[in-house]
């Protein structure tokens, strides 16, 4: 049996690390690329939304290379996501390669459905190895997390630009390769180090902006055209509102671990939403006003082309930035990668809460009357 | 007295604006890009050199426009703007007070809120061009009428018909179909003018606080009827700004001069550039399967700049060997 799984930014860390702890055999798909892209648009529904398309790319991709089980998330609607790993297993059928799909759907009641579903992978291992598998997985999460907090902070400051993103991509090799928590803690250490040691301009007074919206085109550089490595390049310090481990504590840990994750973000969504309305639609709204009230500069919404949840926030996220005086955009993705747009958008954006901060610093005791914006 | 130079390269229009220390405009120049931007703003700087009246030195040159990193390297630029800012300084300049700025060009079209002069809010019409220049172009094209005379037929409407604004494919079968139901020219183009406005206002507009005064800038405030539909839509006077056509050019010579005052410089190349040869190629670089196209601008027998590779391999080139060592040595 030869694992593999669906690409989401460096969840294929800590899923690498779950499954060689317990001796499977893993296949990690090559990162996702143009081809990955036209593989996957080729062959899925053209009204689907982009996560789906770049899944099914990742799985052709990682068959090539002999991958022979599929490692698939499900879910729950009103999002589609849930749907998904049934609509892949018969387009690969179709396709004619023989693949195994097993569907790691949210535990509902309790983490042993989880449990039950991951012993289909790892057979007759005891339960204590695969509770450690798991934990040492988790430890890889919280690693990579930090890292990129790290890197988020540095990059605005950095004084020769892209310094920041060359150690950040060689720190998840070493995080990568590391084989047990002792390794791994080197592992974080040498990459802390490398990464404070990184000259910076710490007078810069960067502008701060949230990120919010579709977990996956927000953990996934590839679908989110690398927009907070652009930002960071603008000069940006950018904050996501959830990080891996969150996303891991939250949907398959049923938030077992106390830690921030999306019941704070859901918690401050009303009066602007007051229940579920699938996917994460309720996070972003809460994480905007989260982030407004930890006084960002601004917020970004990403949403891949045609989700539901994410439209549902868009028209209300004018509200909050009305309330809040929060400058608001939003960003769309799709399958093109033309960049031109993206980057103009970007800086207009970015220009606009510099010119506002700089305004607001230099007005600060004349009339102090902030005009709201809603983009 | 010192100039200073703004250049907007579209991807229909080149612009190139020339400006005194006290933001006036002397010369300005509006030619087609055709598809070759270094050369459409060799052309340009050739022509601009020849009208600079004489006692004016050039202390500052900005690039704006879908072409402004590449002719920011080719000329040498103070200042690399988006168009969305270059906009909005040359409108709060020119149309005193102004709280909203409707922008519409060949290909884009966008809206911007000031308030207090500085940015509130902006949009930019997605993946529809519905609402542009170029529609507009090919439409007048289509019935013979020089674009020139679009809008002037279009005011002599007496009862504008009903056209599909939403998309332009609809919008021309639209016409067709009132055409050949014997409607009269003056009122397709009325009609046409009012489909525009409200596609624009619906799509790139969307609910927006639009309040007076409006300037309405960009190739398309040339047309008189897109004017008047604007006004009788929002009940608003709009203004068309003078240079409106040119404004993406005049924002970035504002810049240009914003920064080289606080450098005390320019990079400015000066005018030989547009007699010197450069040579703009592409290759794919194959080491990943992202298969980027690397664009790699060379003149003098160097390589000047590298750029649309994901990875930033050839973009970073640049840097010497020495740094990149260090870099290595830290990790």
């Amino acid at each position: 049996m030869k694992v593999t799984f669906p690409h989401m930014g460096y969840m294929y860390v800590c899923l690498k690390a779950l499954l060689r702890y317990l001796d499977i055999d893993v296949v990690v798909p090559p990162m996702s690329s143009k081809r990955t892209m036209t593989l996957g648009t080729q062959h899925s529904p053209e009204f689907a939304c982009l996560p789906l398309k770049i899944n099914m790319g990742n799985f052709i991709e990682a068959y090539e290379q002999g991958a022979d089980t599929i490692l698939m998330a499900g879910g729950v609607g009103p999002c589609r996501f849930g749907y998904y790993a049934q609509v892949q297993r018969e387009i690969l059928q179709d396709l004619g390669y023989n693949m195994n799909m097993i569907i790691l759907e949210p535990p509902q009641k309790h983490i042993s459905e989880l449990i039950v579903k991951i012993r289909e992978v790892t057979g007759e291992r005891s339960w204590l190895d695969i509770i450690r598998a798991i934990r040492f997985a988790w430890f890889k999460a919280r690693a990579v997390d930090e890292i990129e907090r790290l890197v988020h902070r540095i990059r605005p400051r950095e004084i020769e630009p892209g310094r920041a993103d060359e150690i950040l991509k060689k720190a998840i090799g070493w995080i990568d390769v590391a084989e047990d928590k002792k390794q791994l803690d080197d592992a974080v250490k040498k990459a802390r180090c490398s990464l404070i040691r990184i000259p910076v301009d710490n007078t810069r007074v960067p502008v701060r902006i949230g990120i919010v919206g579709e977990i996956y085109v927000m953990l996934e550089p590839f679908a989110n055209q690398e927009i907070e490595k652009r930002l960071g390049e603008l000069g940006v310090e950018v904050e996501r509102s959830i990080y891996l481990s969150e996303w891991i504590n939250d949907h398959l840990f049923m938030g077992l671990l106390r830690m921030k994750g999306s019941k704070a973000a859901r918690e401050l969504a009303p009066p602007y939403i007051n229940h579920f309305v699938g996917g994460h639609g309720q996070e972003t709204i809460g994480s905007a006003v989260m982030f407004a009230r930890e006084k960002y500069d601004g917020v970004i919404q990403v949403q891949p082309f045609t989700c539901m949840p994410e439209i549902v926030a868009e028209s209300i996220l004018p509200v909050v930035s009305r309330d809040y005086g929060l400058p608001t955009f939003y960003l769309i993705l799709d399958e093109h990668s033309g960049d031109a747009g993206v980057i103009t958008r970007l800086e207009a954006f970015v220009d606009l809460l510099q010119r506002k901060k700089e305004a607001a610093a230099d007005g600060a005791g004349r009339k102090g009357v902030e005009q709201c914006a809603d983009i | 007295m010192r100039g200073y130079l703004g250049v907007d390269v579209g991807s229909v229009s080149t612009n190139i604006v020339l400006i005194d220390e006290n933001e006036n405009v002397i010369e300005t120049l509006y030619i087609r890009t055709q598809g070759q931007p270094i050369a459409a703003v060799q052309r340009g700087l050739e022509y601009i050199r020849d009208r600079i009246p004489s006692g004016i030195e050039i202390g500052g040159i900005g690039t704006t426009g879908s072409g402004r990193h590449l002719s920011g390297i080719i000329v040498g630029a103070d200042s690399v703007k988006n168009e969305i800012t270059t906009h909005a300084v040359a409108a709060s300049k020119l149309v005193p007070g102004v709280q909203t700025v409707f922008e519409i060009g060949g290909q884009d079209s966008k809206i911007i809120i000031l308030r207090n002069g500085v940015v509130a809010d902006f949009a930019m019409n997605t993946v529809c061009a519905a609402g542009t220049g170029s529609f507009l172009d090919q439409q007048a094209a289509r019935l013979g009428i020089p674009i020139e005379d679009f809008g002037s037929i279009a005011l002599k409407s007496k009862s504008p018909v009903r056209i599909a604004g939403r998309c332009s494919v609809f919008a021309e079968s639209d016409m067709i179909h009132k055409q050949q139901m014997g409607h009269n020219l003056a009122d397709i183009l009325a009609g046409l003018c009012e489909a525009l406005v409200r596609n624009y206002l619906n799509n790139v507009g969307k609910g927006k606080e639009i309040l007076a005064p409006v300037a309405f800038q960009g190739g398309v405030a040339a047309n008189v009827g897109i004017k008047r539909a604007f006004e009788k839509a929002l009940g608003l006077e709009i203004t068309v700004p003078p240079h409106f056509n040119v404004m993406g050019a005049v924002g970035a010579a504002m810049l240009a001069r914003e920064t080289a005052n606080k450098t005390g410089r320019t990079k400015f190349k000066g005018f030989e550039v547009a007699e010197e040869k450069f040579r703009a190629a592409s290759f794919e670089c194959g080491d990943c399967p992202n298969l980027c196209e690397v664009i790699e601008i060379s003149g003098h027998g160097r390589i000047l700049a590298r750029w649309n590779d994901k990875c930033g391999k050839w973009s970073n080139a640049e840097i010497t060997g020495v740094k990149r060592n260090r870099i290595e040595n830290l990790a």
